[in-house]
């Protein structure tokens, strides 16, 4: 291994890089497209009724039983009733894939009877702005008719529940924007080297230009190295773009701290490897396409890129478990959102054992030269 | 002086496929060798066994001492090599390319005295895909020196050249002959060999057919010198039947063979004492060429491009 080749290489790179207009333009103008789009679109939802999660202070007293069965006749939204530890609701809704929640405080019956004021807390996640607008509308209509039952007399109509405003699943108050930031910054460690690598492995290969470099000293693992670096630098120059633009554009908040670097390290470094292995077990330009898009797809979609993956059913939940992304934005999350560095720390040892495991198959099985 | 390159009953087959069969030949270092065959003959086959990038299936070759497979990557830092049909990396100039090239040999070599070596030094700043074929072919010559090779393989260095970039390329396997490097060359052309070859090996059908200098292979497989009259079909049957010699009717001219000097004059005497009207003589040696033709058969036909436009 020697540093002065990989960066011969490098320089090689960065020029075939810089002298082709279209490969510049996706890599400055595409990541703003992409927050600006997501930004924009991702404030309208799907309907049918939103699953909340709902904690029962009051021990099942028949008034907050009825409060429920009115929520659940609204028809948008269906209630479980679950019961976590105390102050602990908010963590455990995003843990248990709830869009939305609601504690009913303990006395709530008693208080009704009594006409003392009381409050229900609504808890909704600012992603998923269609359930969160469905919740507050149902609780609050549910609220305004057991208020008119219980307080009006005498011409004038005392508010007996009042509902606080709205708070936000988990610890803070995040936009929709903030965690679209880590997803799409992730889209891109995702999407820029593996449909680049799997078509360079393939066309190499086809042109003689893997045959001429067998000829020089430069090495498998150095020429792959020189990939991955060059792919590091761009994820750093577009994740900048992504969190400028998010904040520019939409207001975005989210933490930039040192801890963020590892993850744009080892994501480029997974996905420039896994898309030359890719690209080395296809035969054809053709079938390393195909090979790159069925690994590339999923991961695209189901690994919190641009819908939470806490948003998901269960079984596809499962399914985003085993996606390598899902451990790059869920490692972005916790460093940029949740200030949760234990978490990142175990997402970035899993990518960091397969980005390994990964590299050296693709130097295993990458040839320069024909075999037969 | 020593081998450059040894070969023993070199064989490589691909499945029950047989591309070369128990071939023997070496080249000396410091001289040209032409090896030269028609499609499909197992000179590419050989070529790239030895330059190390393909996996034989029996036999032994060394190249400066070297098994190419297994100690292809040290055998790569002392030869350079041109594949047929060079291609690059396309939006790098020719410049840009040998600076890379130095770095992954860390050698220091000088762009431009490299680029006038192949005559390209006008291209120095051009992309590669705005070069003409020629234009890439000395690239590739180019970026295959920049290591100082003892051993230079050209594979159809010229395939698909205008005469003046062929000539040019000749050039310069001339000057790396005078440097007292070895080349390994194939070629289509015939012409290029005998210009060219210290040495040549004729392949066909994955065996050597025939091999020594130009002038050995023609002095063992070809006909002897000719005399060629531009006369009438009559002169060759006068002088059958008055000198019992062998004639033969070629292109519309007449020929005969000369077993000595003597029968020239002989025949010569004979054509006056005719009384045919002929317009003029000449004398025929067999090229390379014919001698190749003749070898390998007409039933290559297609496969073989031997003329070389002037």
């Amino acid at each position: 291994m020697k540093p002065r080749r990989v960066f011969a290489d490098l320089k090689v790179v960065s020029r075939s890089y810089f002298r082709n207009p279209a490969a510049l333009f996706f890599s400055l103008a595409f990541p703003i497209i992409l927050i600006a789009l997501f930004g924009l679109i991702f404030s309208v939802g799907s309907g049918g009724p939103v699953s909340i999660a709902v904690d029962n202070l009051d021990h099942n007293s028949p008034t907050s039983v009825a409060f429920l069965a009115a929520l659940n006749q609204t028809k948008l939204v269906t209630v479980t009733v679950v019961n976590y530890p105390a102050g602990s609701f908010s963590a455990q809704l995003g843990d248990n894939g709830y869009s939305a929640g609601l504690i009913i405080p303990a006395g709530f019956a008693a208080d009704y009877a009594n006409r003392s004021s009381v409050n229900v807390t609504v808890f909704t996640n600012p992603e998923d702005a269609t359930a969160a607008g469905q919740t507050e509308g149902a609780v609050s209509a549910v609220v305004n008719s057991m208020n008119l039952a219980a307080a009006c007399g005498g011409g004038h109509c005392t508010p007996v529940i009042g509902i606080p405003p709205t708070e936000n699943i988990g610890s803070q108050v995040y936009t929709y924007i903030d965690y679209l930031i880590p997803g799409l910054i992730g889209f891109s460690i995702l999407t820029s080297p593996m449909f680049s690598m799997v078509e360079i492995a393939s066309s190499y290969r086809k042109d003689g230009i893997f045959r001429e470099l067998s000829l020089t000293p430069l090495t498998k693992s150095e020429w792959l190295l020189s990939r991955i670096v060059w792919y590091v630098l761009l994820t750093f120059v577009t994740a900048g773009i992504m969190i400028g633009a998010g904040v520019v554009l939409f207001g975005a908040h989210v933490e930039i701290t040192l801890g963020l670097l590892p993850f744009l390290f080892i994501g480029p470094f997974l996905f420039v490897s896994l898309g030359m292995l890719a690209g080395t077990v296809a035969k054809t330009p053709e079938s390393a396409a195909v090979i790159g898009n069925i690994i590339t797809f999923p991961m695209m979609f189901l690994s919190g890129t641009f819908f939470a993956v806490s948003a998901f059913p269960n079984y596809l939940q499962a399914v985003a478990h085993v996606l390598p992304l899902y451990y790059v934005i869920d490692g972005m999350d916790q460093v940029m959102l949740f200030s949760n560095p234990m978490r990142a720390l175990y997402d970035f040892g899993v990518i960091t054992i397969l980005a390994v495991i990964v590299f050296a198959l693709a130097v295993r099985f990458f040839q320069w030269r024909d075999t037969q | 002086m020593p081998n450059a390159i040894e070969v023993r009953g070199l064989t490589k087959r691909y499945g029950p496929l047989s591309a070369v069969e128990q071939i023997d030949f070496n080249v000396e270092a410091g001289t040209v060798f032409a090896f030269l065959g028609p499609n499909g003959a197992g000179k590419t086959t050989t070529t790239e066994i030895l330059e190390g990038l393909r996996r034989r299936t029996g036999g032994d070759v060394r190249v400066l001492g070297l098994d190419p497979w297994t100690q292809g990557y040290a055998l790569h830092q002392r030869i350079g090599v041109i594949p047929q049909d060079f291609r690059f990396f396309e939006k790098l100039t020719p410049k840009e390319g040998i600076l890379y090239y130095g770095s992954l040999f860390g050698t220091r070599p000088d762009p431009k005295s490299l680029l006038a070596r192949v005559d390209l030094e006008d291209k120095a700043d051009s992309h590669f895909d705005t070069l003409s074929g020629g234009q890439k072919q000395k690239l590739g010559l180019a970026l295959a020196l920049t290591n100082n090779p003892e051993v230079c393989f050209l594979d159809e260095p010229t395939t698909g050249l205008d005469p003046q970039a062929r000539r040019s390329i000749w050039e310069v396997i001339r000057t790396l002959r005078r440097e007292g490097r070895t080349v390994f060359l194939t070629t289509h052309y015939l012409e290029e060999a005998e210009l060219l070859a210290d040495q040549v090996a004729i392949i066909h059908h994955g065996k050597i057919i025939a091999s020594g200098t130009p002038g050995e292979i023609i002095r063992a497989h070809g006909r002897p010198e000719r005399l060629v009259f531009d006369a009438p079909p009559a002169l060759g049957e006068y002088l059958h039947s008055t000198l019992g010699v062998a004639t033969e009717l070629r292109d519309g001219r007449v020929e005969v063979s000369l077993e000595s000097n003597r029968d020239a004059l002989r025949i010569l005497s004979a054509v006056d004492a005719s009384g045919l009207p002929w317009k003029g003589f000449s004398t025929r040696t067999e090229t390379l060429e014919d001698v190749f033709v003749r070898l390998v058969g007409p039933m290559d036909d297609g496969a073989l491009k031997s003329e070389v436009p002037a």
